[in-house]
């Protein structure tokens, strides 16, 4: 055997020292943030311009395409009406309330498929099938089954978000490495402290990517019920008030409409699901941010 | 040699042994297809001694890990476990990647339901035994392969010192599955001394999967080679506090064995 030379563990602690990963060094904040903002920005500019010049050009007339500046005080109005806030309000909080829906019926869900074999091969292709099925062909049986009310709408929401946050479950769950839950196994993990303790966390990854496609889809089903299923005891959300401009033939109404769904739904994702899942991939050293 | 042997048994006497084969098989598989990975082990591992298991491919090093820690059952015979869970070391580090280093470490201490105060110390203490004081905080992709395993290390020995379940008062078991293969020689070679500090300093019973004959007669105070397909035990050596000449020379024998075990399946 030879000399125990490693009694100051030196030789070690340069080891160390050497094959430590060196991150780069990120550089100025404002810079990256610029970096990182101007392009879409420039890419919103250089869209609105050409709008005002189709506008100007006057290929269409004013009823099919309207002026930027006509959208714009319309959306204006909205704001400092409030009545913004009430369109928001009545969408957003229907949109939350039947993602958390779908949330708490898709993780066991989800859990039962990728862990049973029997419900995987029963329901598994018919989960992954419903989620090709555009949800806004169940709005007619939603409104037949539970007439024109919130009901109808949640369902509609539901169909369209449990199966992508269930396959994103799953597939997450099937993408973890055999050898953490052997590694669990071995550190003394039963059936439940597996699941809760490695399963679950390294799975995270795909789960999340499943959450944001279920709240595209959610945020989507809603907007077509919404439109399809109005009602003045639904409350005015923003599919109904796309639906009043198309009634009213509006059509700077329907292009303010459009414009608040997709910011709405494009804010909920970047305020909310993007940081999250930085966050985790980072944390793992799967830096989705330096891209 | 064979001395020593006598003076260490004599003392253990008939005292609980971290882990001993009766007769163990392993098949896989059933029928005609099956393959028998394991067959007629009889093996015992002292309280506190240092066993390395060596052999070709195919020997079934690892399905008899496998047995030790419970991932799996043998097809014949017993395995009488005397000591308390057996922790198991693989190959790759296998850290949780949403964990800190720290929080690798007490994993196992949570999954027993060991307070957090008292898991907090128990990591950093270990930390500290595999020379990661400090780097608790840091994330596995932020370590190297040879700190990695280390965390793996101390991860391990978390799960083997919990005195305070049924483990209490038995002897612990590390298993080890060919920890340092995937590593670079120098980190290797450090590797080696440093689970050999460890092992004088915890006095955990170690039986080590190693198909690097030079790696076993280092750290093993005994070796103990396995045939292939089927795994049987062709013959032990005491290599306990050999050096330079004498150590080569054991080195030279047990490769002869073991490429005399390897050059029989040319003839099958």
């Amino acid at each position: 055997m030879p000399p125990l030379d490693l009694k100051d563990g030196s030789v070690e602690a340069g080891l160390d020292a050497l094959d430590t990963p060196v991150n780069a060094p990120e550089g100025n904040l404002l810079r990256r943030i610029a970096a990182r903002a101007l392009p879409p920005i420039g890419a919103i500019v250089l869209g609105i311009v050409i709008w005002q010049v189709l506008w100007a050009a006057a290929f269409w007339p004013e009823f099919k395409l309207p002026a930027p500046i006509a959208v714009w005080n319309l959306i204006w109005e909205l704001i400092s009406t409030g009545k913004i806030f009430e369109l928001f309000w009545t969408s957003v909080h229907r949109a939350v309330i039947g993602f958390a829906i779908s949330l708490l019926i898709a993780v066991p869900l989800g859990l039962a498929i990728a862990n049973i074999q029997v419900v995987r091969r029963g329901i598994g292709p018919l989960v992954s099938g419903l989620q090709s099925l555009p949800s806004v062909a169940w709005v007619p049986a939603a409104i037949l089954w539970f007439g024109l009310n919130d009901s109808a709408i949640y369902w509609v929401v539901l169909l369209g978000a449990v199966p992508s946050i269930a396959n994103g479950l799953v597939s997450g769950l099937d993408q973890v490495p055999p050898i953490l839950p052997r590694v669990g196994k071995a550190l003394g993990a039963g059936r439940i402290g597996g699941i809760r303790h490695i399963l679950l966390p390294a799975a995270l990854p795909g789960f999340l990517g499943g959450l944001k496609q279920g709240w595209a889809f959610s945020w989507r089903s809603l907007m077509a019920a919404e439109l399809i299923a109005t009602s003045p005891d639904l409350g005015e959300g923003l599919g109904q008030y796309l639906h009043n401009g198309m009634s009213l033939s509006d059509i700077s109404m329907v292009f303010a409409g459009i414009l608040l769904i997709f910011v709405v739904g494009v804010g909920i994702e970047l305020l909310v699901f993007r940081p999250l899942e930085n966050s985790v991939l980072k944390a793992r050293g799967l830096t989705a941010s330096a891209r | 040699m064979t001395a020593t042997v006598e003076a260490a048994r004599a003392t253990t006497g008939n005292a609980v042994r971290p882990v001993r084969f009766h007769q163990v098989g392993k098949a896989f598989g059933t029928g005609k297809k099956s393959v028998v990975a394991l067959e007629g082990v009889d093996l015992a591992v002292e309280t506190g001694e240092f066993v390395c298991l060596l052999g070709a491919s195919g020997c079934g090093k690892t399905t008899l890990l496998n047995l030790v820690a419970g991932l799996d059952q043998p097809t014949t015979g017993r395995i009488e476990l005397g000591s308390s869970r057996p922790a198991v070391v693989f190959q790759e580090a296998a850290l949780m990647p949403w964990l800190t280093a720290a929080g690798n470490v007490e994993l196992p201490l949570r999954l027993a339901g060991v307070p957090k105060a008292q898991r907090r110390a128990k990591a950093a203490e270990l930390l500290e035994l595999v020379r990661l004081g400090g780097l608790g905080d840091k994330r596995p992709h932020e370590l190297s392969g040879g700190m990695r395993q280390r965390v793996a290390l101390a991860r391990a020995l978390a799960s083997t010192t919990d005195n305070t379940g049924s483990g209490a008062g038995k002897p612990s078991l590390l298993l080890m599955d060919e920890p340092f293969s995937a590593l670079d020689a120098i980190t290797r070679d450090v590797l080696q001394g440093e689970l050999l500090r460890i092992w004088q300093a915890t006095g955990t019973a170690i039986l080590f999967v190693t198909h690097d004959v030079r790696e076993a007669v280092r750290l093993g105070r005994r070796v103990v080679l396995l045939s292939s397909r089927p795994g049987r035990v062709v013959r032990e050596w005491e290599v306990a506090g050999l050096a330079g000449a004498a150590e080569a020379a054991a080195v030279e024998e047990i490769n002869a064995e073991l490429r005399k075990v390897i050059s029989s399946h040319a003839a099958a």
